[in-house]
């Protein structure tokens, strides 16, 4: 089987495994599988610029909160369709804004400039408490829930709206990653000014990242605020900033799955563990050092490193 | 074709080039020589953009590339090999090439007139660049700086501590793309080797340009070698 033959078996598999796990799971877990959709849908678009280009961003739940509140402030006046593109559009235009002032430093400097920003983001939505809600947020009306037809509300409607978002962001970054751009960030990753004397633009080639990975972030928060119908300032806290990192460092960072399975792994881990226990955040932690201990890679990773090295 | 024209040049405060003027024709292998510390290296960075430049020019064709952002020195036609190879360790044979092809978006032949100059990556084209032997590892940058078709090529030691085999087969390569018309600037620091494949060496001392002497001399009576080089 060539490689690329493999490559789609092995993602084109997964779409279908989710798809028919869509029938047989019982609502709790059905539930959550359209919610770990969609978080992944956003620690993916987190890979981009992590994983890929090798940026460690501290302030993505800012494209996140602002893809979600776009999305949820207009969708009473432009409709759904519209609103969504609204939410995609919000994210990508605040991470090329951003990233604008942050891509002239690196390394922590990076790091901060992300942070503040997004907590300056943080803040102005509790300042502008009159239109947001503050930290108590607001609710999506059903009415504004409908999507061709489709009630969004609705949890089969959901799970498989949530699998259309999966579905074309892992297609979306299968893409990128494969192709000269996908190519041109890991050069950046790997030795940036090594790329540059090679001939490549870094900083163009890293705003460009930022965008396509604030866009689909802001995909993923409007995504998140129709289907399941709540759009609040929690989302845009520095939490929300940090989840995307750890679950691309557990799942495998630069590779497409990664995203996937570290946010499916940290979702059930989190779920399973705080039944047994209120201590749950130490089995976490625990967990997460373990991993880190003896597939520093992370899950994906470690199997490319191991046993697929064509995985892209 | 390829022309330094007084240029000066250093890191921070401290200068290492002062008004080096080289040139270095289509068709021609130019090799720089001189002590550690003497600026050849700087020189590369230099023409490269890597470092800015404090005085002087540098020229492509007749066209100014130090006014040109660094990384489009390589898209105007200039191949650079640093000292130390500089690749993508983590990255295969194959990857280190496609990023090399994609700064001019070479036309795919590119790759099969690279890999017909170096048939042992062929052979190792799925490896990771850090699993290859020094040698084939100087392949890899060479190729990778050949993926630009470049008008002009600057090898900063490009045989230092490999095997004479490879260093048999860099050589031959560099006597190719002799051939096609590409400007070569070579940095070596053994005369042996100079001598094998230069067609003139430049001596260069304390960043100041010195003696450029056809190497045909320096074959005739070896001792000049030496005194240029202050040895």
């Amino acid at each position: 089987m060539s490689e690329r033959a493999r490559v789609l078996a092995l993602h084109g598999g997964l779409l279908v495994l989710l798809l028919a796990l869509h029938f047989v799971l019982p609502p709790y877990h059905h539930g959550n599988l359209a919610r770990i959709m969609v978080l992944a849908s956003y620690a993916a678009g987190y890979n981009i610029v992590f994983g890929y280009t090798g940026l460690l961003s501290l302030g993505h739940a800012l494209f996140f909160a602002a893809g979600m509140y776009a999305m949820g402030l207009s969708v009473p006046h432009i409709g759904t369709g519209t609103a969504l593109l609204a939410g995609v559009a919000a994210g990508g235009i605040g991470a090329i804004l951003l990233g604008l002032l942050a891509l002239r430093t690196r390394g922590v400097a990076f790091m901060i400039v992300t942070l503040m920003f997004a907590q300056a983001g943080y803040l102005t939505i509790l300042y502008f408490g009159a239109w947001t809600r503050g930290d108590e947020g607001f609710v999506i009306a059903r009415a504004s829930r409908m999507l061709w037809g489709l009630d969004l509300s609705d949890a089969a409607h959901r799970y498989l709206a949530a699998l259309a978002l999966f579905a074309l962001v892992l297609g979306a970054c299968l893409w990128m990653v494969r192709a000269p751009f996908g190519r041109s960030l890991i050069a950046i990753r790997e030795n940036e000014p090594r790329a540059a004397m090679l001939g490549y633009d870094t900083f163009r080639l890293k705003l460009a990242a930022m965008a396509a990975s604030g866009a689909i972030s802001g995909a993923a928060g409007a995504a998140y605020a129709l289907l399941f119908g709540y759009a609040g300032a929690s989302f845009a806290s520095v939490e929300y900033s940090i989840l995307p990192l750890l679950w691309v460092l557990l799942g495998g960072a630069g590779t497409v799955l990664g995203p996937f399975i570290g946010t499916l792994f940290m979702f059930y881990l989190i779920d399973l563990s705080s039944g047994v226990t209120s201590a749950y955040m130490l089995i976490a932690g625990i967990a997460l050092v373990l991993l880190t201990l003896f597939a520093p890679r992370g899950l994906m990773g470690t199997v490319r490193a191991r046993l697929w090295r064509w995985l892209p | 074709m390829l022309e330094l024209d007084r240029v000066s040049a250093g890191y921070g405060a401290a200068q290492v080039l002062r008004e080096l003027s080289l040139s270095v024709s289509a068709g021609e292998i130019l090799c720089l020589m001189g002590r550690n510390g003497a600026g050849k290296t700087t020189a590369m960075r230099a023409i490269m953009g890597l470092i800015p430049l404090m005085g002087g020019r540098v020229l492509l064709d007749g066209a100014e590339v130090s006014a040109l952002a660094p990384h489009k020195v390589p898209r105007a036609g200039i191949g650079y090999v640093p000292q130390g190879r500089r690749l993508f360790a983590g990255l295969t044979v194959a990857q280190n090439l496609e990023i090399g092809m994609r700064t001019r978006s070479s036309p795919p032949e590119v790759l099969e007139e690279v890999l017909a100059l170096f048939p042992r990556l062929r052979e190792r084209y799925r490896q990771p660049a850090q699993t290859l032997s020094g040698g084939e590892q100087q392949m890899l940058a060479t190729a990778r700086a050949l993926c630009l078709r470049p008008k002009a090529l600057l090898l900063d030691e490009p045989t230092e501590g490999l095997q004479p085999s490879m260093v048999d087969a860099l050589r031959q390569v560099t006597l190719q793309m002799r051939g096609r018309g590409v400007a070569t600037i070579l940095v070596e620091q053994r005369p042996d080797a100079a001598l094998a494949i230069a067609d003139r060496i430049a001596f260069i001392e304390n960043g100041r340009g010195g003696e450029v002497v056809p190497v045909e001399m320096l074959r005739r009576d070896p001792s000049l070698l030496a005194r240029y080089l202050g040895v």
